[in-house]
């Protein structure tokens, strides 16, 4: 008896969500934001939500798409594990959610990529779509990209490609620093930053290449001594979330004076841990910053800040807008949720966006946006109106890259449905 | 030079705040022969209980208050938890503390978030000590060995030249006889595992804020403070000084060499491109292996001296 009341148990678990799927999906269109929301990276992920959030809110509130269809955030755990990655997709996938999102870790993209192909493969009728607002490894829109894959970040060879365009000019550098995350991402930030400096600078010397474990290490002081005494005077990292912060904050304590080329200085505590130390002294290069200049940055900035007061993080990813945004256009022009016909409609869809005009690539699925390279500054009022973290220091642009120069070649070959 | 003294300094300070936690395992483990699986569970709470403290009283009051409450949280622990489950043998009690673990870990989700807090080094501390050559050398690394080297001292002086030290250090290896005398054994016992605790909960105190406040931070620390015990000898108080000092220069040091088996090969005269068999094995460097030297220097002393450094008992 009581094995039997277990099993009917263990049914009525596994039953309960696939029956409530089907109610919903007629009034709103649920993304399943698959994210690292315990662990190292958890602080990141939870910013990454509130980005969600806010940007469903937004369309919601003008009335939702095709006439009253709202968009819900459902958020999953990963844990930053590609293996926990895939068996959470195959969770939302069985409660019949069709539009998946995620970016921390270009590890955990790769596999979700990989799930999704698959998912939609044997699954025709039941496609998927995954939004990736943040993991840059180029294999994903080249070597190992998919048709239901659409990225809305700028990848890291076309980040680095800004970048080293940038530094190649600063006669000042003499000595780099390469410090990134032992996995897929971290390994291309410095591999593209080998090949792309030999090329435009020969004469720039490489003096470390390091690549530390994600997420383990607590303290950088010995990673920060050997940069010390390889007498670097420009450090590039790739590194993201408490792995920058702490990064940062050991090499302001032991007073280095290096200066910081880096791809997320504007999220997750990294702009607290650099202080008033780090001002003029620290450089990112993103698809947005607050103070980018137009119309809508500011609005957009004082908006998050407005919906989310209690927390110290500010509005930092515009790829996250730029996906909802993107995926209610195309849910417009398909005039269907239907993942198979929103696929098609994204391809080639031009939209607006703070910095302007972008679009969705149709041969890779890559989002061709400006790209800024700013300057943490304190903020002034003029070019670094908004602060981050509430520090006072602000990023002010230092050079603005147009979408069509960012357009790099790509090896890219997937099979259309 | 520079960076070797400025290396040494980081590994030092390192070192002790491993021997801070692994003290109170190696004395707990050596009392009751109990493996503590939930030890680093109590530096987390230290660093926890400082961080909410903290902001009501301030860093200096909650210095002390937050050990304290981590030792009362470990006396409950081995009241009417250990000592319950001690007549069921060891096994019971190791499956206890690791149940335990997990319990501390969601109890701390549940309380303060998933997401690291914001817990600083107090303004006070937050300044230059020393310069060396080029490199600043922050006041709170050197605050850090003071109170670890101020534990120490005060730990041996409590253990050899007080009268609890004496009873402690009886019951460890007469314990019938100790009871037979009149002292209450099992309240001594009570009184080392609070105090073991109470060590871990002060090393979260100070090590929280020089690195990081976070659900995962027991877990981060919790294996390698049983490879210093295990290394160390297990129950030996100066064993586990020694191994903290042997890791946490292992791990310090071993970033700083970028040498690779590929260097050994070119040595040798052997030319190794990035098409050779097994490259990437080839190209990992020193700096790549530091997370897992700890774990092989572990294997290697079991096979090779089973009791650890300074153990006294057979592994």
């Amino acid at each position: 008896m009581r094995h039997l009341k277990t099993a009917l148990l263990f049914c009525a678990a596994f039953l309960a969500p696939m029956l409530s799927a089907g109610s919903h999906a007629e009034e709103t269109v649920r993304i399943a934001f698959i994210e690292g929301l315990s662990g190292a990276f958890a602080n990141v992920g939870e910013i990454g939500l509130r980005h969600y959030q806010l940007a469903a809110e937004t369309v919601n509130a003008r009335g939702g798409v095709l006439g009253g269809v709202k968009f819900e955030i459902v958020p999953f755990d990963h844990k930053t594990s590609p293996q926990e990655a895939q068996l959470v997709f195959k969770q939302a996938a069985d409660q019949g959610i069709r539009y998946i999102a995620q970016g921390n870790g270009s590890s955990v993209a790769l596999a979700l990529s990989d799930a999704v192909a698959k998912h939609n493969e044997r699954n025709p009728q039941k496609t998927v779509i995954f939004l990736n607002y943040a993991a840059v490894d180029p294999a994903l829109t080249n070597d190992k990209c998919n048709y239901w894959h659409f990225r809305f970040d700028a990848d890291a060879d076309m980040k680095m490609q800004a970048l080293t365009n940038y530094m190649a000019q600063l006669k000042g550098i003499r000595k780099i620093y390469l410090i990134n995350q032992d996995y897929s991402f971290g390994q291309a930030v410095a591999k593209a930053a080998r090949t792309m400096l030999a090329a435009k600078r020969p004469d720039i010397e490489i003096v470390g290449d390091d690549l530390h474990p994600l997420g383990k290490v607590k303290d950088f002081a010995p990673y920060v001594a050997k940069i010390k005494s390889s007498g670097a005077d420009s450090v590039i990292t790739g590194n993201w979330g408490n792995d920058l912060a702490l990064l940062v904050k050991a090499g302001r304590e032991a007073g280095l004076k290096a200066d910081f080329y880096t791809y997320y200085t504007g999220a997750a505590g990294a702009v607290t841990a650099f202080g008033e130390a780090g001002a003029g002294h620290v450089k990112q290069v993103t698809t947005w910053h607050s103070n980018i200049g137009g119309k809508h940055a500011g609005e957009h900035n004082a908006e998050y800040r407005a919906r989310f007061p209690d927390v110290s993080d500010d509005l930092y990813y515009s790829a996250i807008r730029e996906s909802i945004n993107a995926l209610a256009l195309a849910i417009e022009k398909a005039k269907s949720t239907d993942p198979g016909k929103v696929a098609a409609a994204l391809e080639n869809l031009v939209f607006e966006d703070d910095s302007g005009e972008v679009y969705m690539r149709a041969d890779n699925h890559q989002l061709v946006q400006p790209l800024y390279i700013s300057t943490l500054v304190k903020a002034n009022g003029k070019n670094a109106r908004f602060d981050v973290e509430k520090t006072g220091l602000g990023f002010r642009t230092d050079a603005r890259i147009e979408g069509k120069d960012t357009v790099m070649p790509t090896t890219c070959k997937f099979q259309r449905p | 030079m520079e960076f070797f003294l400025i290396t040494l300094l980081n590994s030092l300070s390192y070192g002790l705040l491993l021997f801070m936690l692994s003290s109170g395992l190696t004395l707990i483990f050596s009392m009751m022969g109990v493996l503590n699986f939930a030890h680093a569970s109590f530096y987390m709470l230290g660093a926890y209980f400082a961080y909410q403290t903290g902001l009501y009283i301030g860093f200096w009051p909650a210095l002390f208050l937050a050990p304290v409450l981590v030792g009362v949280l470990g006396a409950a622990t081995e009241r009417f938890g250990l000592r319950t489950v001690h007549k069921f043998g060891h096994v019971a009690e190791l499956l206890f503390t690791f149940g335990l673990a997990y319990v501390v870990e969601e109890v701390v989700h549940l309380l303060w978030g998933r997401a690291p807090v914001d817990y600083r080094i107090p303004a006070e501390l937050d300044f230059t000590l020393f310069t060396l050559y080029t490199t600043q050398y922050p006041a709170y690394r050197g605050f850090m060995m003071l109170v670890s080297v101020g534990m120490l001292l005060a730990l041996y002086l409590l253990l050899t030249r007080t009268r609890i030290g004496l009873v402690i250090q009886a019951s460890l290896s007469h314990p019938d006889m100790v009871q037979a005398l009149g002292h209450n054994v099992p309240r001594v016992f009570m009184l080392v595992f609070a105090g073991g605790t109470a060590l871990a909960g002060l090393a979260g105190v100070i090590g929280g804020n020089a690195f990081i406040t976070e659900p995962g931070m027991a877990t981060a620390v919790g294996s390698i403070v049983f490879v210093v015990v295990v290394f160390g000898g297990m129950g030996s108080l100066g064993g586990a000084f020694l191994a903290s000092l042997i890791i946490g220069a292992l791990q310090t040091f071993s970033v700083a060499f970028d040498y690779s088996m590929l260097d050994a090969w070119a040595r040798l005269g052997i030319d190794v491109s990035p098409n050779s068999l097994w490259y990437g094995f080839w190209s990992i460097t020193i700096s790549q292996t530091g997370p897992v030297l700890p774990y092989l220097l572990m294997v290697l002393m079991l096979i090779v001296r089973p009791r650890g450094l300074m153990g006294t008992r057979e592994g």
